[in-house]
């Protein structure tokens, strides 16, 4: 892997980032806006570990912020999806455009 | 090249194509089944890259996880088979604009930028490791973080089942 440069991973993580924001800014379906959240944490996780593997090898911080990170984004998709079920209960749709009663 | 960075590229060009799938098709559980694709492919590069236990986490939580509980809601909330409405034209170009604005200019941040690699003597990165320092009580260890992220855990369960416990009507 040391003749991978780390400006390689450093843009697959980016590319991940923002094909994740681009799914965020169309869809309006509310599961495909968390999947879409999934993609940009994963690509922040990608850069964490990338980092500690090629300038602190001798650390194990990279590491620990990533076990945090899948931690925090289990317990937000669990949290969003009974927000997204709840929701669905009371407007029979998940469409972020019908629901819009506490836009303003 | 060898087979080493080959085997880099075709596993990044797997993550990003199943991710442009994941936020592109039409069919609402074939985007789940490309982010379950595109999840696993970045369990792959943690391989690559040595960290066989985040590769495992990230196997378990994500794919064994979150992506059942997002197929489960799918099935909870709407018809699978159904084709999402597609969003309206004027979005899709700015989103695009956005998105390539944003990446370029991150591209041209990242490409001049000189690292330099460390030249200590790495540390394994064993799970005998990884438990012992992210429970010590010492300076370098996280054992706070652990209690804050186990409370967290805790609060996002009971707030789970609160919000979508069904409200029963008034008994008499």
């Amino acid at each position: 892997m040391s003749e991978i440069p780390l400006s390689h991973i450093l843009l697959v993580s980016t590319a991940l980032f923002f094909i994740g924001m681009y799914g965020l800014f169309t869809r309006r379906n509310m599961i495909t806006m968390l999947m879409s959240v999934e993609l940009i944490l994963n690509s922040v996780n990608i850069n964490f570990i990338a980092f500690n593997k090629y300038l602190y090898p001798d650390k194990l911080d990279g590491v620990f912020f990533t076990v945090f990170i899948i931690t925090i984004a289990a317990a937000e998709a669990a949290v969003a999806i009974a927000i997204i079920i709840n929701l669905y209960r009371s407007h029979q749709s998940i469409d972020v455009e019908d629901a819009g009663e506490m836009k303003f | 090249m060898s087979a080493s960075s080959v085997i880099f590229y075709v596993i990044s060009g797997f993550i990003l194509a199943t991710a442009l799938l994941a936020v592109t098709t039409k069919k609402i559980f074939r985007s789940a089944i490309w982010l379950l694709f595109s999840l696993i492919g970045v369990a792959g590069l943690y391989f690559w890259m040595q960290m066989e236990f985040i590769a495992a986490v990230q196997i378990i939580v994500y794919v064994g996880g979150i992506v059942v509980l997002i197929i489960f809601s799918i099935f909870l909330t709407q018809q699978s088979g159904n084709e999402m409405q597609k969003p309206s034209g004027i979005r899709t170009i700015f989103s695009i604009l956005a998105v390539c604005i944003g990446f370029t200019l991150t591209y041209l941040l990242i490409r001049p930028y000189i690292f330099t690699p460390s030249s200590n003597t790495p540390m394994e990165v064993s799970v005998k490791n990884i438990g012992s320092q992210m429970l010590s009580t010492t300076e370098h260890g996280y054992v706070l973080p652990f209690e804050v992220v186990s409370i967290l855990l805790l609060a996002a369960m009971i707030g789970c089942i609160v919000i979508a416990m069904k409200i029963k009507p008034e008994e008499k």
